[in-house]
């Protein structure tokens, strides 16, 4: 009876995939096509991704086409996940440092080491380790972190001026870069030009992950290294909200819960955010800087986001995909890729190699924040299971984020939270 | 002609040849009945093959994937038989999922169908200009819904569009989607306003049937405006109330997209109704065999109140006949 229904399963299964599919068979001789998803739309990285696959398949015959599939950030792990259990897996796919546990420990992913370690020309041995260490498993690596960038502050220099502030560069001057300096500047923006005074980008009061920006400052952790224990009721994490929840409604250095602002749009007196973003500041008129994290109490410090790019085990074309990342990924391509992305190679990590593909920054700026930001960084918080966790937090913070809140009280409900969820 | 006619009163027959033999067995078969059953038969296929494929196969297999535990990354679909549905039983979540459903899907209803009720009465007026307002109300109907409910996540933050007209007028609006009760209520008002023109139209397209000789009737005995609305307009429109109040409710239980993008289930989880809780099982969890139990949950409790609806209809939906 049981092989029967899987059979009739098998079958829907097949039925659904010849409806909805198209593309090449597994077992097809004939060239393939490749599709890789990407978190990101914007059109000079996809140019530079489609520039690099055209010389692949130059002299790759077999290769018929090579597509890059954007999804919208804040849905794109859900995507990727729903396509895989739709039996539409992509072929390559980017991978979030919080969803990285999972891809990896699941075994979602093709091993990489063997392909490119045999790859000519490839220098194995130049990925930083630290950079490697959340993509690895029993040994093996399972994600190339094509992307290792640190968190940094732009800076809306005219916004800072017109309030009459300290700017975070005079600040970084007399040695006096701290957060309580930062949020007394923050707060001068809010107050003086009826703008934001400082953003934490992708917060917007749910994606609690990007205050790790902020609490490392203090020596807080989201849980512990092995993961097993709650982090939130610490005494480091309860210190750095109490003056979180103080900067935003007392000091009102930061826009309260419901309020929009965007420093790209000229917004805000500064954002939290990586230098990716950069971009996005091409074409402003307004002056900005880019400075470090502040010193929290324990002293300066750095966060690092990473993105890493894996090859799905039931992607169609697992093999020639891992061939492809090992291209897109060599020497060469990570120094093209670097002009976006901090690369995990150590001799692409220095101020000289990347000015050159980031004109936009100047070389003390990418030292100070992306050389040094790596080389100390702490990668943003991530767990197997990340989702469940993320929203049992998100939920259990909720009640935080008003004026009266018991920041105590919110923070062992927190634990109360995700305790079982940190057991399993 | 004279075929045609055979045909259509069923005489196309082959008469029984000379001797008592039927001519061929062939042409004995096939009778202008079975004809017509075959004819009827082809048309309803495609129908039939795409309620199979696309409705009844998917049913069972949600049915079929709520009894395993399915971990899409790690490619493992192991059979757990009632687990899944034990755990329904026991998950500390769902009643506070359950409650959230129940008011949202309450207040959605009488919200919707009292404001679609009221809209189609007034435009049922003759007066110039109900054209513009019946256009007007309907709009939202054909707008995308992710487009809408977008533009509302803008006018209803606490610097937003809502609270600028409340500050306008000397009032200080609150947070909309932060508070429970008011994200809740913003969840509730984002989907009224735009589904409302729907439901409008189908009462205004009733209250036209209404025939006037009873309405002049009941002012010649001399009833009174709501006597009328209540011993006239609305037992004949009962049908449609009964139409709309099924496809609400199933509506309601089914609401998505505005939770997604104005709350995501939050603050707490004072906006996480069923359908949103079960995405979240399946799609975010990664958990499709509990998501998949989850919809069956969903299932059963729309089959449930529809049939409860269909079933009081007979008390109280008016029949002329």
């Amino acid at each position: 009876m049981r092989k029967r229904l899987t059979a009739v399963v098998a079958l829907a299964a097949m039925l659904g995939l010849s409806a909805c599919g198209g593309g090449d068979s597994a077992d097809s001789d004939g060239p393939v096509s490749l599709r890789m998803t990407t978190w990101s739309a914007n059109e000079a990285h996809l140019k530079l991704f489609n520039e690099i696959a055209a010389e692949y398949q130059s002299s790759h015959p077999n290769i018929a086409k090579i597509t890059f599939d954007p999804i919208p950030f804040e849905s794109y792990t859900t995507t990727l996940t729903t396509q895989i259990a739709g039996g539409n897996p992509p072929d390559l796919a980017w991978v979030l440092e919080n969803a990285a546990p999972d891809f990896v420990s699941s075994g979602a992913l093709l091993p990489l080491d063997e392909t490119l370690r045999k790859t000519d020309g490839y220098a194995f041995d130049e990925l930083a380790p630290a950079a490697t260490k959340l993509w690895q498993a029993d040994g093996k690596l399972y994600g190339y972190p094509f992307s290792t960038s640190p968190f940094g502050i732009f800076v809306n220099t005219d916004l800072v001026k017109a309030a009459g502030a300290k700017s975070p560069a005079e600040l970084i001057a007399t040695n006096a870069w701290t957060w309580e300096n930062a949020v007394t500047t923050a707060s001068a923006v809010a107050a003086g030009t009826g703008k934001a005074g400082l953003v934490v980008r992708d917060f917007d009061y749910k994606g609690w992950d990007n205050l790790s920006t902020i609490w490392t400052g203090w020596g807080a952790q989201a849980w512990s290294a092995d993961g097993k224990t709650c982090g939130f009721n610490a005494t480091e994490m309860v210190d750095a909200m109490t003056f979180l929840h103080r900067a935003i409604f007392t000091a009102k250095a930061l826009p309260g819960p419901g309020t929009a602002a965007d420093f790209f749009a000229g917004e805000a007196g500064m954002t939290i955010t990586q230098i990716s973003r950069a971009s996005l500041l091409e074409k402003q008129k307004f002056g900005w800087d880019l400075v470090p994290l502040p010193a929290g109490p324990k002293g300066a410090y750095s966060v690092i986001g990473q993105g890493g790019m894996g090859v799905l085990k039931k992607g169609k074309h697992a093999d020639a995909a891992a061939d492809f990342l090992a291209f897109l990924t060599n020497p060469a391509n990570s120094a093209k890729l670097a002009q976006f992305f901090p690369p995990p190679r150590t001799p692409l990590l220095t101020a000289a190699t990347l000015a050159k593909t980031n004109p936009l920054l100047k070389p003390a700026q990418l030292q100070s924040v992306v050389i040094d930001g790596i080389a100390n960084g702490v990668v943003k918080p991530n767990h197997t299971g990340q989702a469940e966790l993320s929203q049992a937090v998100r939920s259990a913070l909720d009640p935080m984020w008003k004026a009266d809140a018991d920041v105590r009280a919110v923070l062992d409900g927190v634990c109360s939270a995700i305790n079982p969820l940190l057991a399993k | 002609m004279p075929v045609l006619m055979d045909d259509v009163a069923g005489r196309a027959e082959p008469r029984p040849a000379p001797g008592g033999a039927t001519g061929s067995p062939r042409r004995g078969w096939w009778t202008s009945r079975r004809r017509d059953q075959l004819a009827g038969l082809l048309f309803v296929t495609p129908q039939l093959v795409g309620t199979a494929l696309f409705v009844l196969l998917p049913l069972g297999l949600v049915v079929w994937y709520s009894l395993h535990e399915w971990n899409v990354l790690a490619d493992t679909f192991d059979f757990v038989g009632t687990e899944n549905y034990r755990e329904l039983i026991d998950d500390p979540k769902l009643p506070g999922v359950l409650r959230s459903t129940l008011f949202f899907s309450v207040g959605l209803v009488v919200f919707n169908l009292a404001l679609a009720l009221l809209l189609a009465v007034l435009l049922n007026q003759r007066l110039r200009g109900t054209v513009v307002f019946r256009t007007l109300f309907f709009s939202p109907v054909v707008v995308s819904l992710v487009a809408w409910t977008i533009v509302w996540g803008f006018l209803l933050q606490d610097n937003g569009g809502v609270n600028g007209v409340a500050g306008a007028v000397g009032l200080d609006g609150p947070n909309w989607l932060r508070g429970e009760w008011t994200a809740l209520l913003s969840v509730i008002v984002v989907q009224v306003v735009k589904n409302v023109g729907l439901n409008m139209v189908l009462f205004l397209a009733a209250l036209q049937g209404v025939p006037a000789e009873l309405y002049e009737a009941a002012r010649v005995e001399g009833a009174s405006r709501w006597t009328q609305f209540r011993r006239i307009t609305v037992p004949l429109i009962s049908p449609t109330i009964l139409l709309t109040s099924i496809i609400t409710v199933v509506g309601a239980l089914q609401v998505f997209a505005q939770i997604a993008v104005l709350t995501q289930g939050g603050p707490g989880t004072s906006t996480t109704v069923l359908v949103y809780y079960l995405y979240q099982q399946a799609f975010q969890f990664h958990q499709f065999g509990y998501g998949s139990t989850l919809s069956v949950l969903l299932f059963l409790i729309v089959l449930t109140l529809t049939v409860v609806q269909w079933r009081m209809r007979r008390k109280w939906v008016f029949h002329e006949q």
